[in-house]
């Protein structure tokens, strides 16, 4: 029963290794710098990632802004709510607003252009799920988060909340559409 | 000091009497707050299945949180202050230090619980295990988490002390054993985990009284995983002292050598918490550079550490089966182990879930970009029950059957249903985390009640793939709350009703003697094939690293096809 007994020598540093257990930690620790590795070297070489640029905002700033694209861009509106669509120019700033319990505005981009995408909480903390491609990222009140994207397919795109965000957390959807 | 000790007349083990009384309590509490949160944990389950949908939204989200803080914290930190007393006193062949503070702590521990169960019940304090602020919960929600937490630090505190005790009164030889030495390790991380719980739990408290005025999200995100997240490894390191502990009770194993074993629990302490960032992969605020450093533990070396432990813990298994003269194959030693132990069935499927299932998902997912295809999916807590719920939960009832008879001097009642629990508990919670990772996998969100988003002005259908696993969880979550169930039955039926152990074990006033440490034995005997004495655990180890390397690639292959975004 050794495990539950005192080591052998006192001193249990000097106890022999097993070339087993060796060859395992090198193994595992070549394993473990490459995934370690792997994480600088997508920043470089891949298209998916996220490069922390974020600034503080308050929900005034921030509605504010949304406001400004909502009345500048939209196209038309949907849903039994009277959603705005809003279509902003290739390149510029686009705003998501996240509240209890609705994605605002409804966007609608265009394939292959890209956008500065800011997103930020009026209120609790929620979680942008964007569905099918299931890309997820949390979003924070107080925190504006620019997410610089580039649809790469046309389609519709659904917004699910998957941050709890209380009573209807199950009902705040809202869409992206992108268009050829 | 009058009739203190008594000897165990099976294992040889000497109990202080308020040691033994002090794991009693501990661990009978433990048991029946597992009971409470796998009840939850059905309920959650049900509400899930899309055809069933048990609950209603508010129900639903207060039994998630009830069973997210029962089972996540309750249940095991109870366990674990068993644990940590018996690994100390126990082991150690030593009195406990101050059982009237343990008592004390026990106290706080348990009103701690009840009073954060209270706010729970109350239906105001819906916030989830994780209680991110600005959401309010009632401050008696957080004053309970803080008042069990203290109780916790305290047993903590006992255990340092009791190691103290016993190298002063030189109880044991040479240095501490391996489970003991896993379980400091524990008792580290707790320690660093309750601080850190302290920072972020105190100031919200005083936020939901109205005495702060504003807590920010961000920040105590960054601190409460520092707790959250580092308080999961306090599962893990007594995981693994446990599987060592089953290694050596049933086997008569012994490490393969200290040092490695050793080491692997230094890793833990060292590296643990910085990793708690893998939680705030896709939060706006902090910088790329300390994402990837922290995330990876620095360089995953807490997480080379489970690997070491997931070589060493079998390998030190096959090495003592080779040695009785199982030395056939590549096999032979796990062909012909006691499979119809709980004990050592227990602890082997927890061995080979934490691995392939907790074990592979949660380093998959911690890594930066993957993040993005699972955060917050219900991909987490698939990856969460392999590791608590297959991993550390099912280690704790297999060492539990072994305690049993040592402690309560009774035996096991309903041995059929005890051989058969830990395979119905272990493969019912493994396809519930497997589904659930599915199911994440085609971006289903966690902690949602309704996948169909009933009542919203959208719409949007999951697939039918979604679908059948979320059906498919339901049905693995009942086939675990059904081995849980019969933990439960054994182990109380047990306490109440088994039969009372014959052989003679009165408390003693003399000091037992001391533990010994083993004579050199000179390493492994010639067991074993090409140099390697444990030739089968290593190429399971090589079936785990490919399998790891595959699936890590996949995701990365996948989000090498969607959207760009930078």
């Amino acid at each position: 029963m050794s495990a539950l007994q005192p080591p052998a020598q006192r001193i249990w540093w000097n106890e022999p290794v097993h070339r087993a257990e060796l060859m395992w930690i090198g193994i595992a620790l070549v394993w473990c710098l490459i995934m370690f590795f792997m994480m600088p070297f997508w920043h470089v070489f891949g298209n998916q990632n996220y490069s922390g640029e974020a600034y503080r905002t308050t929900p005034e700033q921030f509605s504010a802004k949304v406001e400004e694209m909502v009345d500048q861009y939209t196209v038309r509106r949907e849903t039994a709510r009277n959603f705005p669509v809003v279509a902003p120019p290739a390149g510029s700033d686009v705003y998501l607003l996240a509240r209890l319990w609705d994605w605002y505005p409804i966007l609608e981009l265009k394939k292959g252009e890209t956008y500065r995408l800011n997103i930020s909480s009026m209120d609790w903390q929620h979680g942008l799920s964007i569905q099918p491609i299931n890309i997820n990222s949390q979003v924070l009140p107080g925190y504006q988060k620019v997410l610089t994207i580039t649809p790469t397919e046309a389609g519709e795109y659904a917004l699910v909340c998957n941050e709890y965000c209380g009573i209807l957390h199950h009902a705040m959807l809202g869409k992206i559409y992108v268009t050829e | 000091m009058s009739e203190q000790f008594r000897i165990c007349p099976r294992s040889g083990l000497a109990l202080h009497k308020p040691a033994e009384t002090l794991i009693k309590a501990n661990a009978v509490a433990a048991v029946v707050f597992l009971l409470v949160g796998g009840a939850l944990g059905l309920l959650v389950a049900l509400t899930r299945w899309p055809a069933v949908q048990l609950l209603g939204p508010d129900t639903f989200y207060q039994a998630l949180t009830g069973h997210g803080v029962v089972t996540l914290l309750v249940w095991i930190i109870f366990f674990e202050v068993a644990l940590l007393y018996f690994c100390s006193a126990v082991l150690l062949r030593c009195r406990l230090a101050t059982p009237k503070i343990g008592w004390v702590a026990f106290l706080l521990m348990m009103v701690g619980a009840a009073i954060t169960a209270v706010a729970i019940l109350q239906g105001g304090s819906s916030v989830m295990f994780t209680s991110y602020v600005p959401m309010p919960a009632a401050p008696h929600f957080y004053l309970g988490l803080i008042l069990f937490a203290v109780g916790a630090l305290l047993a903590c505190f006992i255990f340092l002390g009791t190691l103290v005790i016993a190298k002063e009164e030189k109880t044991y030889e040479g240095s501490l054993p391996l489970v003991t030495y896993g379980a400091l390790t524990a008792a580290i991380i707790a320690i660093f985990t309750i601080a850190t719980g302290a920072v972020i739990l105190i100031p919200t408290f005083l936020w939901s009284i109205g005495y702060i005025s504003e807590i920010d999200p961000l920040m105590y995100r960054v601190i409460w995983w520092g707790m959250g997240h580092s308080s999961q490894q306090i599962n893990v390191a007594a995981m693994v002292a446990v599987w060592y502990a089953i290694a050596a009770l049933v086997f008569g194993a012994k490490p393969l050598s200290e040092k490695v074993s050793r080491g692997a629990f230094l890793l833990y302490i060292l590296f643990i918490c910085i990793a708690s960032a893998h939680h705030l992969l896709v939060d706006p605020g902090l910088g790329t550079e300390w994402k990837i450093f922290n995330t990876s533990y620095a360089m995953y070396l807490a997480v080379l550490a489970s690997m070491i432990h997931g070589l060493t813990v079998p390998g030190a298994v096959e090495v003592a089966q080779r040695e009785k003269g199982l030395d056939k194959g590549l096999f032979e030693w796990l062909r012909k182990a006691p499979w119809g132990n709980p004990v050592f069935s227990g602890m082997f499927i927890s061995l080979v879930g934490f691995g392939f299932l907790g074990g592979i998902s949660g380093v998959v997912m911690g890594a930066e970009q993957i993040n993005f295809l699972i955060h917050n999916t219900i991909y987490v807590p698939g990856h969460f029950h392999g590791t608590v719920a297959v991993g550390t939960t099912l280690a704790f009832m297999a060492v539990t059957y072994w305690l049993v008879p040592v402690l309560f001097r009774r035996e096991l009642v309903l041995p059929k249903l005890a051989q058969w629990q830990p395979y119905l508990f272990g493969i019912g919670t493994s396809l519930s985390a497997f589904f659930m990772m599915g199911a994440g996998t085609v971006g289903v969100s966690r902690r949602h009640w309704d996948m169909g988003f009933a009542g919203s002005a959208f719409e949007w259908e999951y697939s039918g793939v979604a679908y059948t696993m979320m059906a498919l969880n339901g049905v693995s979550a009942v086939i675990a709350v059904i081995g849980g169930a019969a933990f439960v039955v054994v182990i109380v039926g047990s306490i109440l009703f088994g039969k009372k152990i014959q052989e003679p074990s009165e408390y003693q006033a003399t000091q037992p003697s001391p533990l010994v440490r083993p004579q050199e034995t000179g390493g492994h005997g010639n067991v074993g094939a090409a140099g390697i004495v444990a030739p089968g655990t290593f190429v399971l180890a090589l079936v785990l690293l490919v399998v790891f390397v595959v699936y890590y690639f996949i995701n990365y292959g996948y989000l090498a096809t969607v959207w760009h975004f930078s």
